[in-house]
């Protein structure tokens, strides 16, 4: 199965690839291409011209800096996953990006490259908005960053202008006390989520003092569930329950294997299982 | 449009002239002749693609030959030293790990990047490091079996 024809050009740094963004109307950029050449192959997606900005190091790369961290756009998720930095400052991110296809997909697939696709059943977007991420753009005229929850805008639509390159994401350290959890119902075949929760609380001295719920694969976006009900409590099976259960989408997706009731139906209970998950892990 | 790329196979150097669009699956089978790598879904999902570049298990129907300009990539056909076959392929040789034998050089190939990083895996981390490879035959106990022949060969 062949995409289209196009034209191919290789960017040896970010300048050169947003010159070649500036040259080229409609063009893609591709970093690992498990999005994009899908999409091509498909035909659902014909560039006339692919900017390969894969070996652009300076977007590769973790590392942590004044309570957050930084993750390159091209970096994979296999290396999120088995990054030591994450697991010690945002270990629901590295969770998150191991859950995601299997080892080869984690092997080429990137963070920026997922996110700037913004599939509703992917695993990355509901975490980093949960984490209070703040995504960032670069163009000719300047960078600029946008707060993870304002980047996903619809179904396979972000806040990328045509003229950025998506360079990282920063994402803020989860303090003491805090436990996180993501926890997926996957598409037996494909290995998107049908459903994915992301979870955290805070708890000191035994109240809970901060709680966030935000589950992928209901709606369009990401949907943030006001669970700030569970301040205060002890975070009791019953309080989580009833927290979880507000999960609402004015209009979820539904498809074949998951109608949009059904997927409201399984957020309810995934975003429970993960928050007393976050629970048990504080 | 093409695109020059020079890159190693199976240990030798290979330079080509590729279209764009040409999958680095296709580049094997159709320019290399190696065959090793069969296409199954098209789809990323199945894994028969599966080959190694520069030492990552990937989907070789998922990626263009033009990325694999400057690689190291390994097939199937790469395996065997001498004419000894790879741990790996004795294993599934002896527990008889295949049947059709149509998943298996994918199935072998992440097998192999599996036991790179985890040279004495359980057997749900088997499992897990071939869920991206999917068997229609039979099943996948016997697979398990002969990664775990090979782990034991190779430490």
């Amino acid at each position: 199965m062949y995409p289209a024809q196009f034209d191919y050009r290789r960017a040896g740094s970010v300048d050169e690839a947003l010159g070649l963004l500036q040259e080229h109307e409609d063009a893609k950029l591709m970093a690992g291409g498990h999005s994009l050449i899908p999409m091509m192959k498909l035909r659902l997606a014909q560039p006339p011209v692919v900017i390969d900005i894969g070996r652009l190091d300076e977007l590769k790369g973790i590392a942590e800096a004044g309570g957050s961290v930084r993750v390159g756009s091209l970096t994979t998720h296999a290396d999120i996953a088995a990054s030591d930095v994450l697991a010690a400052h945002c270990p629901v991110l590295a969770e998150a990006a191991g859950h995601i296809g299997d080892a080869q997909v984690r092997n080429r697939g990137t963070i920026g490259g997922n996110i700037a696709h913004a599939d509703p059943g992917s695993d990355i977007p509901p975490v980093l908005v949960l984490l209070g991420a703040s995504v960032h753009l670069q163009s000719p005229s300047g960078t600029r960053s946008v707060a993870a929850g304002d980047f996903f805008q619809d179904l396979l639509m972000t806040d990328v202008g045509e003229d950025e390159i998506l360079t990282h994401v920063d994402v803020p350290a989860l303090g003491a006390g805090t436990g996180s959890a993501y926890l997926k119902f996957e598409h037996p075949a494909s290995g998107y989520a049908v459903v994915g929760a992301a979870a955290s609380v805070t708890v000191q001295n035994g109240r809970c003092t901060a709680a966030g719920l935000v589950v992928g694969g209901v709606g369009a976006v990401p949907t943030a569930v006001d669970v700030s009900s569970l301040v205060g409590t002890d975070l009791s099976d019953d309080a989580i329950a009833a927290a979880a259960s507000g999960l609402d989408a004015e209009d979820p997706i539904g498809d074949i294997f998951a109608s949009g009731d059904y997927r409201v139906h399984v957020g309810k209970v995934y975003g429970k299982r993960a928050l007393a998950a976050a629970r048990d892990r504080a | 449009m093409t695109v020059s790329i020079q890159l190693e196979v199976n240990g030798k150097p290979v330079q080509a002239t590729v279209e764009p669009r040409r999958l680095l699956v296709h580049f094997l089978r159709e320019d290399l002749g190696l065959t090793g790598a069969n296409i199954g879904c098209e789809t990323s999902l199945c894994g028969a693609c599966t080959v190694l570049v520069d030492g990552d298990a990937v989907k070789s129907c998922t990626m263009l030959a033009a990325q694999a300009d400057g690689a190291s990539v390994t097939t199937i056909e790469g395996l065997a030293r001498n004419g000894d076959l790879h741990p790996l392929q004795e294993g599934f040789w002896e527990k008889h790990g295949l049947q059709c034998g149509y998943c298996t050089p994918g199935m072998i190939l992440s097998a192999n990047y599996l036991l790179a990083q985890n040279p004495s895996p359980s057997d749900e981390e088997i499992r897990e490091g071939l869920k991206g490879n999917i068997c229609r035959c039979t099943g996948y106990h016997n697979i398990v079996e002969a990664v775990k022949y090979a782990a034991e060969r190779m430490s």
